[in-house]
């Protein structure tokens, strides 16, 4: 098994804590990681992206160019990454504030709206949490007892008090991600 | 009576310190670093601490007063050794730590260095040699080389337009929240001397107390850089030096 | 069982320094390795293994107070990144011509002056050839994993003190700001004074009655003195070059061509070389881990197989040089380099590599 996910959005979205408790995830259940934070030219204009790579081998490049799933969350994201998906990929991206859809055919299009699933759990921070949900809905490749224990390692020890919120919105996001194209 | 009858230990009245090493010093007649190294050792043997005094040399005339004090040594490049003696007295906190510096050294180039060890409060001594001149290199103008004065870099005499004023930099330090203990003394007679040798253990005594950083200014001559005879630079030391950097304590609490 | 952790390489190295008995951390804040110290202040060290952590007032004075604690034998430990590295060169000289131990860490950026603080590896040059006056080498290992940033603190300090020199981690902005999973390995405790006195006689531990006073300094005005100190200097890196010298290989048994690459740009160009390896071409990697001493004789041994070799870097061409004076001219030598902070993707590499070779 070997995925590599890039997550692109604005910074204060939380892209890199969702990479970073996805990579302890995969860490919980004896995998390879790598979380290679935004570190290019795009990082400028307030936008954050992460690669991360989960694989039962050693990982070699961190740094790719070409992804088996985008998860997307503002338009210049979109704009920068959808052609970078692989054919057959995955793209799951937030509508809110996109303009211009994402338009591939030989892709699987998927939509969760978490901003106003985050806004009705009353936690604007479980945003990433809602959106994490979605991707492990449509790609189940961390089980949720090794996602529960990767929150647990990545948040400190005094906030562990909410874990069982973001298990909440992780369970709304896998519930109402929507498929809009099927390959 | 011969004189294998006067030289007896009963007749002795003065030796040097077995601090100090048996070599021959480079250092010109007539200048300070002698008598400051002299103090310096006397206030280790005094107080019984050789095996525990660390000393940083600088760059400058006393790079080589490790030869000349018989303990363990540190030669830091120029300017840098409060913070070589930073992390002696942190890292080996039961050690005397000081530094020796000269004012090219201390007031020129090693400026960050000094002000923020001193700032930080380490528990270190800093003994500052100022004579106003770089004496090792061959007589350049120092930041603290008085208005008008001759050098090989202001022959002219410094000016203020060119050179800007002598820099007091032990008045700055004594500003600092850090320090403890920040005076300014002199060697040029046998009392001052002796205020100076007080002054060094004081230092010394300080730092075993960690109550900060201890400062003593020793306003020397440079006979051969100002080109005057021994006798001539002490006398224009007091005359020329004193109004300018006046001796005494700064700070002592 | 191991423990893994996941982390950046920077923290990596701080939570290395903490477990491997460093004494001291003397550090200034620069993009892009500020974790490390900041990791070091929260982990609040002092309290546990008593290592002394201290926010220095310029990178020039963090090193010069890794003079004087290595002066006292202790193992001490200083990172940056480029411009900082500048302020240094100062301080490694002295170190160097001191015969003093410690472990800098300089996760490299994209210079020349501010440049950016996107990653590169521009400083190749500067660790390997100098940087500092004088005739000195530091060992320069180049590490390409949070796994490595963590393993080096360590192989550094041992390095250093078998070597009595400054040693220098080689990072770059990707290793250092990479998360991955890191296996803490057993926590080796810091050295005691005794240990200290009776290991490193050279030490300024204080001069007792039953030995010369300690003197540390790197200035010797008798030329004949200055010039055996030379030697023995010299001595030491002939000595490395024969005894410390690290690679790895892969793919490169059968290879008609080989890249060279270190840090983050070995890890990308691994992918080159399976890309190629699927078109049929025989691609191999050669990553030098150590940058100083270089595998020149690795990279001599497999000439004669190869059909040409490409160094690929975050730089104009510098590590190439050392390349080319292997190969001493015997197959031709290829270049790929991106600069500004931009990292090729593996792709980018191997269109840049078959370019070369169709030439």
């Amino acid at each position: 098994m070997k995925e590599e996910i890039i997550i692109a959005g604005f910074g204060g979205q939380g892209v890199l804590s969702m990479g970073k408790i996805l990579a302890y995830s995969g860490i919980m259940q004896g995998q390879e990681v790598t979380w290679m934070p935004s570190y290019g030219p795009e990082m400028r204009g307030g936008t954050a992206n992460v690669t991360v790579i989960l694989s039962d081998k050693k990982i070699s490049s961190p740094i790719l160019s070409r992804f088996d799933t985008a998860i997307i969350l503002n338009q210049q994201s979109m704009d920068k990454f959808e052609n970078q998906v692989k054919q057959g990929g995955l793209l799951i991206y937030d509508p809110n504030g996109i303009t211009r859809h994402p338009q591939r055919k030989d892709i699987t299009i998927c939509s969760i709206e978490a901003v106003d699933l985050s806004a009705e759990l009353g936690n604007s921070k479980a945003y990433n949490m809602v959106v994490l949900g979605a991707y492990l809905k449509k790609k189940p490749i961390v089980e949720m007892v090794n996602v529960i224990k990767g929150l647990k390692k990545s948040i400190p020890e005094r906030h562990h008090t909410l874990i069982p919120m973001n298990e909440k919105a992780i369970q709304i996001g896998m519930e109402r991600v929507t498929e809009l194209h099927t390959i | 009576m011969e004189l294998k009858d006067i030289i007896k230990p009963e007749n002795k009245v003065y030796s040097k310190s077995p601090v100090l090493t048996n070599k021959v010093m480079h250092y010109c007649p007539g200048c300070s670093h002698g008598t400051v190294h002299k103090l310096i050792a006397e206030v280790i043997e005094e107080m019984g601490i050789q095996e525990k005094t660390i000393g940083i040399s600088p760059v400058g005339c006393s790079v080589f007063a490790y030869n000349y004090i018989d303990i363990d040594w540190q030669q830091a490049a120029h300017g840098r050794a409060p913070a070589l003696a930073t992390a002696t007295k942190r890292l080996c906190p039961d050690k005397y730590v000081f530094t020796y510096q000269g004012d090219g050294d201390l007031a020129s180039i090693g400026t960050a260095e000094i002000i923020h060890a001193c700032n930080r409060g380490e528990n270190i001594v800093v003994i500052f040699i100022n004579n106003a001149i770089y004496g090792m290199t061959g007589g350049q103008m120092a930041p603290t080389t008085l208005m008008g004065m001759k050098t090989s870099t202001s022959p002219y005499g410094r000016t203020e337009e060119l050179h800007g004023k002598p820099l007091k930099i032990t008045e700055l330090i004594a500003q600092l929240e850090g320090t403890c203990y920040v005076t300014r003394q002199s060697v040029q007679s046998a009392a001052a001397s002796r205020k100076t040798k007080r002054a060094i253990r004081k230092a010394f005594e300080n730092s075993a107390l960690n109550k900060g950083t201890s400062f003593v200014e020793v306003v020397s001559a440079c006979n051969s850089g100002w080109k005057l005879t021994p006798v001539k630079s002490n006398e224009w030391m007091v005359e020329n030096m004193f109004p300018s950097y006046p001796i005494g304590d700064l700070k002592d609490r | 069982m191991a423990e893994f952790i996941l982390m950046k390489g920077n923290e990596a190295i701080a939570i290395s320094a903490i477990r491997n008995g460093c004494d001291g951390y003397f550090g200034y804040p620069i993009t892009p390795q500020s974790e490390v110290m900041e990791t070091l202040m929260v982990e609040r060290p002092w309290e546990t293994t008593g290592m002394v952590v201290l926010q220095a007032e310029s990178e020039t004075s963090s090193i010069n107070m890794l003079y004087g604690g290595a002066s006292c034998g202790k193992k001490v430990l200083t990172s940056s990144s480029s411009p900082g590295l500048s302020l240094m060169c100062e301080g490694l000289s002295y170190l160097a011509g001191a015969e003093l131990p410690c472990v800098v860490v300089n996760v490299v950026r994209g210079g020349p002056g501010l440049g950016t603080i996107q990653p590169g590896q521009g400083d190749y040059f500067q660790a390997c050839k100098g940087g500092g006056h004088g005739d000195y080498k530091m060992v320069v290992l180049a590490p390409n994993s949070a796994q490595e940033m963590y393993d080096f603190v360590d192989l550094g300090f041992d390095l250093a003190f078998k070597y009595l020199t400054p040693v220098m981690i080689l990072a770059d902005g990707v290793v250092g700001q990479m998360m991955e999973k890191v296996e803490l390995r057993p926590v080796k405790p810091r050295w005691s004074d005794e240990e200290i006195k009776k290991n490193f006689k050279w030490a300024t531990t204080g001069k007792t009655p039953d030995r010369e006073q300690n003197v540390l300094t790197s200035l010797a005005l008798d030329a004949a003195v200055h010039e055996r100190l030379n030697h023995k200097l010299q001595s030491k890196y002939k000595q490395m070059e024969t005894e410390d010298v690290r690679f790895e290989s892969y793919m490169c048994e059968d290879a008609d061509h080989i890249i060279v690459a270190y840090g983050c740009m070995a890890r990308i160009c691994e992918n080159t070389v399976e890309l190629a390896r699927n078109e049929g071409i025989k691609l191999g990697l050669l990553r030098p881990i150590t940058l100083y001493p270089f595998p020149t004789i690795e990279i001599q041994r497999m000439v004669p197989q190869l059909k040409s070799i490409m160094s690929v870097e975050l730089s104009a061409g510098q590590m190439v040089e050392d390349v080319r004076l292997a190969v001493n001219g015997k197959i031709p030598v290829n270049f790929f380099g991106r600069l500004g902070g931009i990292v090729p993707s593996p792709h980018e590499v191997y269109e840049a590599f078959k370019k070369e070779i169709n030439k």
